[in-house]
């Protein structure tokens, strides 16, 4: 790599590279396209502080959700009771804060041990007796939508504790008192572009001493570039507004341990094994029964949580919590290029497909669109989405 | 005499990759050819030009086909001119009968509504064409595999079959049925149906061809005729691997240490059937440094018996002892298995072997994981140095460990699957037809792995059809049949008769 190649060379190295990993960089490219593109149509909106924060709390519950649902169709199921399951324990939240007077840093642990029992019973169904998770889940999706009626008495229950509240509308504190920008938001985007920017660095440098580096140069200095970009442009952004809010520490949070989990753990590794070959993963000693429960158990707790954080937002429970997130959450882990046979897909994948169809709600409700064609749009822009995953796939081989 | 198919200069490119470069293909009327190479020599590709998988404009060269030029568009359009191809891969519907896969796109139908009793009336005669008595209502999954083949075989009559392409149609066939199909063949010669053989085994194409063609790295190399000419196997490899092969067996002197494995009474149900007894009352024991071979035919139960060993991955109701180093040992789950020392290497790669989406590195190390790993988080400098590692001790053939498996030739996939279980540290390995479907170079490498296994002390036990291989690499011999076993002998006294009278009288007890 260090000798001095003829440029048209190099050039083809970097077209080569760029090629093997088009899924990647297209989808990326496609998530700045779409908002490059609201941030015309709505006159400049899009990215005004208040609208970008806006953006990340209408979508915090759809990429926690999405970050379980990534490992249940990388393991080769699916997950259909996750939007009733959210709303049923917003409701269970709202009953025990509100009607029982329940401490609520107490209720928020009892609720998100009540989703990973919801999960884990789904998740046994589906794992020891081998039930389809299609319908194992279509029926906890009728169940829990029943059960958050019932919960509820049929009416909204609210509002939540100011402490609860805080989840969800809350921001971290700034220490630095300067009028209209938070000191403190920056910095800690300074921090944490520093942190991606030096793993990035330590990892080519790792691999380039075993000569394994084929990302060339220009491409990797042109990725942590906009990297840097991309989140202290962000950090500026919420800085400019009114900070850091908690859902996105929490978010990012859960993002960065999701990654490390499925990229560096075996307990990742197995997922992808069992989703691309259960029986050679079982007959390499997986237990790929205790795992299946495993990751459903956490799709259960992710479910709590993002309905937890969707209760505080709304400060009230209401019947109608959570219907219809499954489906988003389904659709973003697809657009991120996750395969429906399993075996396949990437936490960032699903994280960007989640903001894809967050930044085209957002934007299209600014620009006034009705809530059908809003629908359409994104039904079209999922179909497509898999439509050319499975194009160039075939064309690739 | 007119030739029935003339391919004349075919060349077909992949990207990046010649696979076909300017091939001639002659087959006569009333013929049997076979086609003979190395895995990924180019077979497949070539016979995939002619069944119109590659349609015409993606290859150069001219296909003529009863002395009519063809431009093959869709494998419909070969078809409707007479030439059938049977895949390795079956491709019957498990869950439909015999006579609804016969008549599967080509129903006999009146506008739509399907004449059964037409139906069943050809499918009798076609099945008794071709030597089976089965009902035609018999569903296809309750057939063995061997008669799955004749099926498709029928199948291909009923559409007027003029060439029949048969592609490693024994692969997975026992010797009895091996011969049934081999004769069916001849008999279609005689009723002047030309086929073209694309096999491993040497000693078929040897046996039924009248003209064989072998192609090595894309190109024919040689055609052979065996009615004016003596040709040997030998002759055959030569051309196939372009060298001499002095030996097909690597030499080895047995070193052979203690008794390291023991099953005594182990028996074994049906996992669906309770009431069938599968395996009876088997003992088998292993030595250190010793290869062990077990002979049967196809159905015997050879496969089921070491599944069920390994951590119950077979059967039901399983009962008997498994002994380590002559301790009672715990192998009734996988991990336990694994935790034992045991290791078993699957007759069938694609299903049970590799994760194929995934790359070389990542399917090596998945039975071990622990041992690239630190508190369950993988150290990905140390699962590269052991996937390396295995890829020179095994001579891999790829373009690097991040190669996904799905892409490798069968040999070298099976050399994955064989360093997966390597890695696994076992002492005690059960290979189940190690060298099915891979090329005479890569058998001779798998066995030379299997030798410095055993001389590092380890015990092998060997599933295989082929007789002359067990043969050839063993140092005691089972006999297995019908769920029993029914013969032991050292490898040195074992001839291939011998096993198959052992069988045979076996059936008469």
């Amino acid at each position: 790599m260090s000798d001095a190649a003829a440029p048209s060379t190099e050039k083809s190295v970097i077209l080569q590279f760029v090629k093997a990993n088009m899924r990647d960089y297209a989808l990326l490219l496609s998530l700045l396209a779409i908002m490059i593109y609201f941030q015309f149509t709505t006159n400049g909106t899009l990215f005004m502080p208040v609208n970008m924060t806006n953006i990340i709390l209408q979508n915090s519950y759809i990429v926690i959700m999405a970050l379980g649902m990534l490992l249940i169709i990388v393991a080769g199921h699916i997950d259909l009771s996750v939007g009733s399951v959210s709303g049923f324990i917003g409701a269970v939240a709202a009953v025990l804060m509100v009607n029982y007077k329940l401490d609520p840093f107490f209720a928020v642990i009892v609720c998100l041990a009540l989703g990973a029992i919801i999960g884990g019973v789904q998740g046994y169904f589906v794992a020891y007796h081998k039930i389809p998770a299609f319908i194992v889940t279509l029926a906890g999706m009728l169940i829990f939508k029943g059960l958050a009626l019932t919960v509820l008495g049929g009416a909204s229950v609210g509002p939540f504790p100011r402490i609860f509240q805080l989840l969800s509308s809350g921001y971290i504190a700034d220490p630095f008192a300067v009028e209209g920008f938070n000191v403190l938001a920056l910095l800690i985007g300074a921090l944490v572009t520093g942190v991606i920017i030096f793993f990035n660095f330590k990892e080519r440098r790792n691999q380039q001493a075993h000569g394994l580096a084929e990302e060339p140069d220009m491409i990797f200095y042109g990725r942590n570039l906009l990297i840097a970009i991309a989140f202290l442009g962000f950090s500026f952004l919420m800085a400019k507004y009114k900070g850091l809010p908690n859902v996105l520490v929490v978010m990012f949070a859960l993002i960065a341990l999701f990654v490390f989990i499925t990229t560096r753990t075996t307990f990742g590794r197995r997922i992808y094994a069992m989703g691309g070959n259960e029986k050679a993963a079982r007959l390499s000693g997986i237990n790929t029964e205790w795992l299946t429960f495993l990751i459903f158990t956490i799709m259960g707790a992710l479910a709590a949580l993002a309905g937890l954080i969707f209760a505080a937002r709304l400060n009230v429970a209401t019947p109608k919590a959570g219907l219809g997130f499954e489906l988003d959450v389904i659709a973003a882990c697809f657009i991120g290029g996750a395969a429906t046979t399993g075996g396949v897909g990437k936490v960032v994948g699903a994280v960007i497909g989640a903001f894809i169809m967050g930044v085209m709600n957002n934007g299209m409700s600014i620009m006034g669109i009705g809530i059908d064609w809003q629908q359409i749009i994104k039904g079209v822009v999922l179909m497509l989405a898999v439509f050319l995953d499975v194009y160039y796939k075939n064309r690739s081989h | 005499m007119q030739p029935i198919l003339e391919m004349r200069g075919i060349t077909k490119t992949f990207p990046g990759v010649k696979a076909l470069t300017d091939v001639n293909l002659t087959i006569m009327p009333a013929e049997i050819h076979g086609v003979v190479g190395e895995n990924g020599a180019g077979k497949s590709t070539l016979m995939k030009v002619l069944s119109g998988v590659y349609p015409h404009g993606t290859y150069t060269g001219d296909i003529v086909f009863e002395g009519q030029a063809r431009r093959f568009a869709t494998i419909g359009d070969s078809e409707d001119t007479g030439i059938i191809i049977i895949h390795q891969e079956l491709a019957l519907v498990p869950l439909l009968s015999i006579a609804e896969n016969i008549f599967l796109g080509h129903e006999t139908a009146k506008h739509g509504v399907i004449d059964w009793f037409e139906a069943f009336a050809r499918t009798k005669e076609l099945l008794k064409k071709v030597g089976l008595s089965e009902h035609p209502n018999t569903l296809i999954t309750n057939l063995g595999t061997g008669k799955q083949q004749l099926v498709e075989i029928a199948k291909a009559l009923n559409k007027k079959v003029k060439l029949l392409i048969l592609d490693e149609p024994t692969s997975s066939l026992n010797e009895t049925d091996s011969n049934a199909l081999l004769a069916l063949l001849q008999e279609f010669r005689a009723q002047g149906i030309s086929s073209i053989l694309i096999t491993h085994k040497l000693n078929e194409v040897l046996k039924v061809a009248d003209r064989i063609t072998v192609i090595r790295d894309g190109k024919t190399v040689d055609t052979l005729d065996t009615s004016t000419a003596k040709v040997s196997e030998d002759r055959i490899i030569k051309a196939m691997v372009g060298r001499e092969m002095v030996d097909r067996y690597p030499a080895r002197t047995p070193k052979i240490g203690e008794t390291i494995f023991e099953i005594r009474n182990w028996s074994v149900y049906h996992p669906q059937h309770a009431e069938r007894k599968v395996i009876k009352n088997v003992s088998l024991h292993v030595k250190r440094g010793e290869v062990v071979g077990i002979a049967g035919l196809m159905g015997s139960g050879r496969t089921e018996l070491s599944m069920s060993i390994f951590g119950r991955a077979y059967g039901q109701k399983i009962t008997g002892e498994a002994l380590i180093s002559g301790k009672p040992a715990d192998v009734s789950t996988i991990p336990r298995a694994l935790e034992a020392g045991l290791a078993y290497v699957t007759e069938d790669r694609k299903t049970y072997g590799l994760v194929l989406i995934d790359h070389i590195k990542h399917n090596i190390t998945l039975a071990n994981l622990t041992g690239v790993s630190e508190r369950g988080v993988i150290d990905d400098l140390r699962e590269l140095a052991v996937a390396n590692k295995y890829r020179k001790e095994l001579a891999i053939r790829c373009s690097g460990v991040y190669q996904a498996t799905i892409n490798l030739s069968g040999g070298n996939q099976q050399k994955v699957v064989l360093s997966k279980w390597l890695f696994s540290g076992p002492d005690i390995l059960i290979l189940d037809e190690p060298t099915r479907g891979i090329d005479v170079g890569a058998k001779y490498e798998i066995y030379g792995i299997i030798n410095q296994l055993v001389d590092e002390g380890k015990a092998v036990i060997v599933i295989s059809s082929e007789m002359p291989e067990l043969l050839g690499i063993s140092d005691r011999i089972y006999v297995m049949n019908d769920g029993r076993m029914v013969a032991e002998m050292p490898a040195r006294e074992a001839t291939q008769e011998k096993i198959m009278r052992a069988i045979m009288k076996s059936w008469e007890d």
